[in-house]
């Protein structure tokens, strides 16, 4: 069982939780892709949620979406059980699919009018314009759809996600394939929402992304939550430091130490800056010649390698 | 922003019309031409062989209630299966999977988005051949002909719909439609009448659900039919709603939807 709460939450929170997921199971064919999850996402929290491909992330959000209907265990979004209560709940989520799927037969301004429609809203120009020109989409709004680059594409299923003004918006890989310079101005907009009191839940592959931005991460691996705290925690939860060092070999004694091996590279992880004498001296005693050597700060893609212990697989994942 | 409770079936309604209207030269405009030269041809070639009604009614007078009936079925049949199928092959169904919509919302958008496309062929196609049988402009019975439209059109926009959630390709798509609701439709009595077919001919399209929606929809136009109205609008009624159940059960569960 995977319910592992964060040390730093608060105990008696005021307001309603934004998403309460509870013991969910999800099976498909030989695969269990949850394997039962748990976990909670206060209201105005900027949370990530991470881990390999198949690690269950999407299927998370399927089921919370009402996409996927769970084995077991139950979903809420603001209180609203996603099954029993499911109009309720839909209208309190906005969903950023991980597919670049589009209708084209309609414009984008079409489009987001229809979407506004589905929720039951009429009259929602002002808002859509807003969007549009948060997104950087102003000048093709009346563009078909077919005829927008796969970024475009992509902006226009956030902005699908939020015609309707969701209290929690779920963005699965919502920068997939958007250029540097909007990838800024999306997240600025998304930053937005969040101080404007909208509960994000992130998935994303761009793990520098999900540092800068989410307050707390949880991570999944095999259907499973194998952590689950605030994102300074996580980074203080491993060694502080990494060396990057390249040579034959690592001292006898600091093969513990080594968190990763490419090659001739090791990625060795430090507690404090002090640590680094007693390595140097082991390669000397040891007479091992050193080729390059760098002190880095851990990152969340550090923690997230050590935690799946996959370095390999997830490195090229993430990159 | 203002929000109206329930209208989400309205905006999946206004976008199935809206999908059609888009492309309308191949959604309206081709059938109502490939109807026309159904017209021609197979009035051209049998007006002076075929005696359908006793005599009572010319081959090409009988021929159009049929050619507007079947452009009715098939139209709203395409409409609901070929928006369900695109939709899913696509991905953009999560765009209606999405938000608070009902099993019921979905049912209704689809079938009278159907309905409606199938209903606009037919005046298309009744509008000109009209030029080829102008008596036709006042038919005898026009409520029949109206609710046998109705109802013909509904049962075709659930099948189509069942079809567009029950195939997971365009093939598949294609099967249902050449295997099953082609055969129905020309064998229904659209360019003949089932009194001039052999007994056993006769007898088999008695089974057949598509002759009751031709036949009742053709009584309609000439106060004649190869069978009680009645009987015909009781069958195509119970097919109507034995349909519409199995259907809404279907999206209920989530059938091929919601995994």
């Amino acid at each position: 069982m995977a319910s592992v709460r964060s040390s730093t939450r608060r105990q008696a929170p005021a307001l309603q939780l934004a998403v309460e997921i509870d013991n969910v199971t999800r099976r498909f064919g030989s695969v269990q892709a949850l394997a039962g999850v748990s976990l909670a996402v206060e209201q105005g929290e900027f949370f990530g949620l991470l881990g390999p491909n198949g690690a269950g992330k999407t299927t998370l959000i399927s089921v919370l979406a009402g996409l996927t209907r769970a084995d077991a265990g139950s979903a809420r979004v603001l209180g609203h059980d996603v099954v029993a209560d499911y109009r309720s709940s839909r209208r309190a989520l906005g969903v950023v699919p991980q597919e670049l799927v589009f209708d084209p037969f309609f414009s984008v301004r079409e489009t987001l009018r229809i979407q506004s429609g589905y929720f039951g809203i009429r009259n929602n120009d002002a808002w859509i314009d807003e969007i549009l020109h948060h997104l950087d989409l102003t000048g093709k709004a009346d563009a078909n759809m077919r005829s927008l680059s796969g970024g475009m594409k992509r902006r226009v299923l956030v902005g699908q996600a939020l015609v309707h003004k969701p209290p929690v918006i779920v963005l699965d890989e919502p920068t997939a394939g958007v250029d540097v310079e909007l990838r800024q101005s999306l997240w600025a907009f998304i930053r937005k929402l969040n101080r404007d009191g909208h509960t994000i839940i992130l998935t994303t592959h761009y793990l520098e992304e999900a540092e800068a931005l989410c307050g707390r991460i949880a991570m999944l691996k095999a259907g499973l939550v194998v952590a689950l705290d605030t994102t300074r925690n996580l980074l203080t939860r491993v060694a502080g430091l990494t060396v990057r060092l390249v040579a034959e070999r690592v001292p006898e004694t600091w093969q513990k130490r080594v968190t990763s091996r490419d090659g001739r590279i090791f990625t060795i992880g430090l507690e404090r800056y002090a640590d680094l004498e007693p390595l140097l001296a082991a390669l000397r005693t040891e007479n091992i010649g050193i080729d390059e050597l760098a002190l880095e700060e851990t990152d969340l893609e550090q923690v997230f390698l050590q935690i799946m212990g996959s370095g390999r697989r997830v490195a090229e994942r993430a990159s | 922003m203002i929000r109206v409770a329930g209208a989400g079936w309205l905006t999946l309604l206004y976008k199935e019309l809206l999908r059609f209207w888009k492309v309308a030269f191949q959604t309206i405009l081709a059938p109502v031409i490939t109807s026309l030269l159904y017209l021609l041809i197979f009035s051209h070639v049998l007006e002076s062989r075929v005696s359908v009604f006793g005599g009572e009614v010319t081959y090409t007078a009988f021929l159009v209630p049929g050619l507007v009936m079947m452009s009715v079925l098939q139209n709203a049949f395409a409409n609901s299966s070929s928006s369900m199928i695109q939709s899913k092959i696509t991905g953009n169904l999560i765009f209606i999977l999405l938000p608070p919509l009902s099993p019921v919302d979905f049912f209704a958008a689809y079938v009278l988005g159907a309905m409606i496309r199938g209903i606009v062929v037919g005046l298309g196609v009744f509008a000109v051949t009209l030029f080829c049988v102008p008596s036709l402009l006042v038919p005898s019975h026009p409520f029949w002909a109206l609710a046998f439209a109705l109802l013909g059109s509904a049962i075709l926009g659930t099948l189509g719909l069942l079809g567009g959630l029950w195939a997971d390709k365009f093939d598949q798509l294609a099967a249902f439609q050449n295997f099953l609701i082609t055969p129905l439709t020309f064998l229904s009595g659209v360019f003949y009448s089932i009194h001039t077919l052999p007994p056993f001919w006769q007898s088999l399209s008695h089974a057949n659900p598509f002759f009751y929606m031709i036949d009742g929809f053709r009584y309609g136009f000439f106060g004649l039919s190869d069978v009680p109205p009645a009987l015909s609008l009781a069958i195509v009624t119970g097919c109507a709603l034995a349909l519409s159940l199995l259907t809404l059960v279907l999206l209920q569960r989530g059938w091929k939807l919601r995994h």
